[in-house]
């Protein structure tokens, strides 16, 4: 007999009014509307959230170990990226 | 690019020498405290080793929730009863954080389902003792939870990120199941003859149990050396242990409580409390399937799980149907 | 007198919500999978929430000193004046989610009505019960649906819920003495006026789900004058157990 797992989705949540989505984890369910009530039943008994966001395990595409040097290394020497790379006169305010 | 969690057990491809050069990368990752990710490459001993833990965790949890959910019908208040409730379902909701991050290993949840209901993987051995009395809620929080914290906390710092996720949500949402256990013993200590009566009787049945749950002896355990150094464990069975005794005494003590342990006695010395021998042979005899409720437990979950079958089809067709517009 | 009619009203109020929080919470761990248990104890600690604010109401209308615990723990079957279906045993889950969603959908539009109430309490109990129930009926038409137009199995299972439980949907509707005073005052709901509304909830979901209502049944109603099934007494001794084994503890 098949134990007839239920799809997973990842669940993010909203802390606050503004804030960015976090992630929280997964719940299982056959449905959206499923997937949504069981993440607010799961993540959010104690208001942890404003917002709810689910989305099926299979439908997210992340990049892999083996891609960390090649992303993310060559950003490594581009300092001008941060505004502390610039000198400027202590006198200029609103910078 | 590639998918959100690793779709296998583990690839097979890699050479001796590669997996020997991988090997060295990850220790030095774990010996500097950095966290070991789902699709980063880890030894095949190491998935297998906390597919067993975080799974054991997690059955451990759902299990637990039997023997409390034994009392939430009889339970003697309106507010007693909510809290109980919300207390249990805090434990259901553990399982499936742990369940999740288990699953991030490559396995459904199942697989780990199966193991358990086939009894190849274990829970907990402390909920094959059956809860007799309304006190026993009380020993449940104070004890039961209050042994589990210390060890929760410490698996915050374990090396798996998922896993330590989780941990930290759940030791923040642990924190009041302690404190409710110890509610209502420090209430039936100072209730009726009766009630004093069953909190001491329940002091007694649960404090021994409470202390196996660290596991056995460090010299006696055959996963702590392993787990230790690769940082799933941060604790041995044994530190563990101690801290929670240093920890309860005083308390069972505030509320005229006895501690059933006749050696039991501070020892300025270690800074420590000596205790008494633990009765290791009751411990193997319940992890090995012949404690009061091990078989009712099981029974309970393959019934809840196969009568849920019918309605986990439907949703599934349901769901089928519309997608495909039906 | 009329503060009599408004501790009768209150408590029937208070039963409704205590014995199907504690109907509910029957479930625990034997839900068909993790998520669904938590959300099944959910539901139970809503109603649970709502009853002790009923029932602690009630019981500043009784006076003296009387407790919400007193009137939830030592009252017996005859005195109990829930309607009859939130006493109904759980059964399988369809019988579950069935006597969840007429209820639910009676709740939703009761309480739209009792939020106008001149009862100050009784429309702050209501307004916080419409967002609850707003949830739950959710989750039970969204489950009538799913098993309805499921499998051929849940579709049998939950054509069968509906057809038992139905007998017992017409009490909802009922006015009595109570209720007619109450109205009069302004305080209480006029079931009569949402009985077409339900109606209408009832046959969209039901038609959604392929399920059909059914007709010609012999409806049963006697929970408002303490007249229940047989289940209500055992559910009852299970939950007073400890209060009426040691009436002089406190826990
Ligand atoms: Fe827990
Ligand atoms: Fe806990």
């Amino acid at each position: 007999m098949s134990n007839n797992n239920l799809p997973t989705w990842e669940v993010f949540i909203q802390p606050k009014t503004g804030a960015s989505f976090e992630h929280a984890g997964n719940v299982h369910a056959s449905d959206k509307e499923m997937a949504l009530q069981n993440a607010r039943e799961l993540y959010t008994r104690r208001q942890e959230g404003t917002c709810i966001w689910v989305v099926k395990t299979e439908d997210i595409v992340s990049s892999n170990p083996e891609d960390q040097q090649s992303f993310f290394d060559p950003a490594d020497d581009k300092l001008y990226r941060y505004p502390t790379f610039f000198k400027v006169s202590k006198k200029a305010k609103g910078l | 690019m590639g998918h959100f969690l690793p779709s296998n057990h583990s690839s097979k491809a890699n050479t001796l020498t590669m997996s020997a050069v991988q090997e060295t990368a990850f220790q030095e990752k774990i010996d500097a405290e950095l966290k070991i990710e789902a699709k980063d490459w880890m030894p095949d001993k190491y998935r297998l080793h906390l597919i067993r833990q975080i799974s054991q965790h997690a059955h451990s949890e759902v299990i637990g929730m039997q023997p409390e959910g034994n009392w939430i019908t009889r339970a003697p208040s309106l507010r007693s009863k909510m809290v109980l409730i919300a207390k249990v379902q805090d434990e259901a909701g553990h399982g499936l954080y742990l369940y999740s991050a288990t699953e991030t290993l490559g396995i459904t949840r199942s697989e780990l389902i199966e193991q358990l209901q086939m009894g190849k993987a274990k829970y907990s051995s402390i909920f094959n003792y059956p809860t007799l009395t309304w006190a026993d809620m009380g020993a449940i929080g104070w004890l039961v939870d209050g042994a589990a914290i210390v060890n929760q906390q410490s698996l915050r710092r374990t090396s798996y990120g998922p896993y330590s996720r989780a941990m930290i949500r759940i030791c923040k949402e642990e924190s009041f199941h302690q404190r409710q256990g110890y509610e209502i013993m420090s209430k039936m200590s100072n209730g009726t003859t009766e009630q004093q009566e069953m909190a001491q009787d329940a002091l007694n049945r649960w404090w021994w149990p409470s202390l196996m749950m660290f596991g056995p002896a460090d010299s006696e355990s055959a996963h702590t050396s392993n787990a230790m150094k690769w940082k799933i464990k941060r604790g041995t069975n044994d530190d563990l242990r101690q801290l929670f005794i240093d920890r309860t005494v005083k308390q069972a003590e505030l509320i005229g409580l006895e501690i059933p342990d006749p050696d039991l006695k501070w020892n300025p010395k270690t800074k420590h409390y000596d205790f008494g021998e633990i009765d290791w042979e009751e411990f193997w005899e319940v992890v090995n399937g012949n404690g009061f409720c091990n078989k009712e437990r099981i029974n309970n979950h393959i019934k809840a799980r196969s009568e849920g079958q019918w309605v986990r089809e439907a949703a599934l067709a349901y769901s089928e149907k519309k997608q495909n517009g039906v | 007198m009329s503060k009599e009619l408004l501790f009768k009203y209150v408590l029937t109020l208070g039963d409704d919500a205590l014995i199907l929080g504690q109907r509910l919470s029957q479930w625990v761990y034997k839900g068909p999978f993790l998520e669904e248990d938590i959300a099944l104890s959910n539901i139970s600690l809503d109603m649970f929430g709502r009853a002790n604010l009923f029932l602690e109401y009630a019981a500043s209308l009784k006076g003296s000193t009387t407790t919400a615990d007193d009137l939830a723990f030592k009252r017996n079957e005859r005195e109990f004046s829930n309607h009859i279906l939130c006493e109904q045993p759980n059964g399988n889950f369809a019988n579950t989610m069935a006597r969840q969603f007429f209820l639910d959908a009676f709740y939703k539009l009761f309480f739209e009505k009792l939020a106008e109430s001149e009862d100050e309490q009784l429309s702050a109990i209501a307004q916080k019960s419409i967002k609850e129930t707003t949830y739950h009926f959710r989750h039970s038409s969204k489950w009538v649906i799913r098993l309805g137009d499921g499998t051929a199995e849940s579709h049998e299972k939950m054509q069968s819920a509906i057809d038992n439980l139905w007998m017992f949907t017409d009490e909802l509707f009922e006015m009595n003495e109570v209720d007619n005073n109450m109205l009069t005052q302004k305080i209480g709901v006029d079931c009569l006026t949402i009985k077409a509304k339900w109606d209408q909830i009832i046959d969209e979901v039901l038609s959604e789900a392929t399920l059909k209502r059914p007709e010609n049944i012999h409806m049963t109603s006697g929970g408002r004058e303490g007249i229940h099934t047989e289940h209500l007494g055992h559910l009852l001794s299970d939950m007073q157990y400890l209060q009426r084994a040691y009436p002089d503890a406190e826990w």
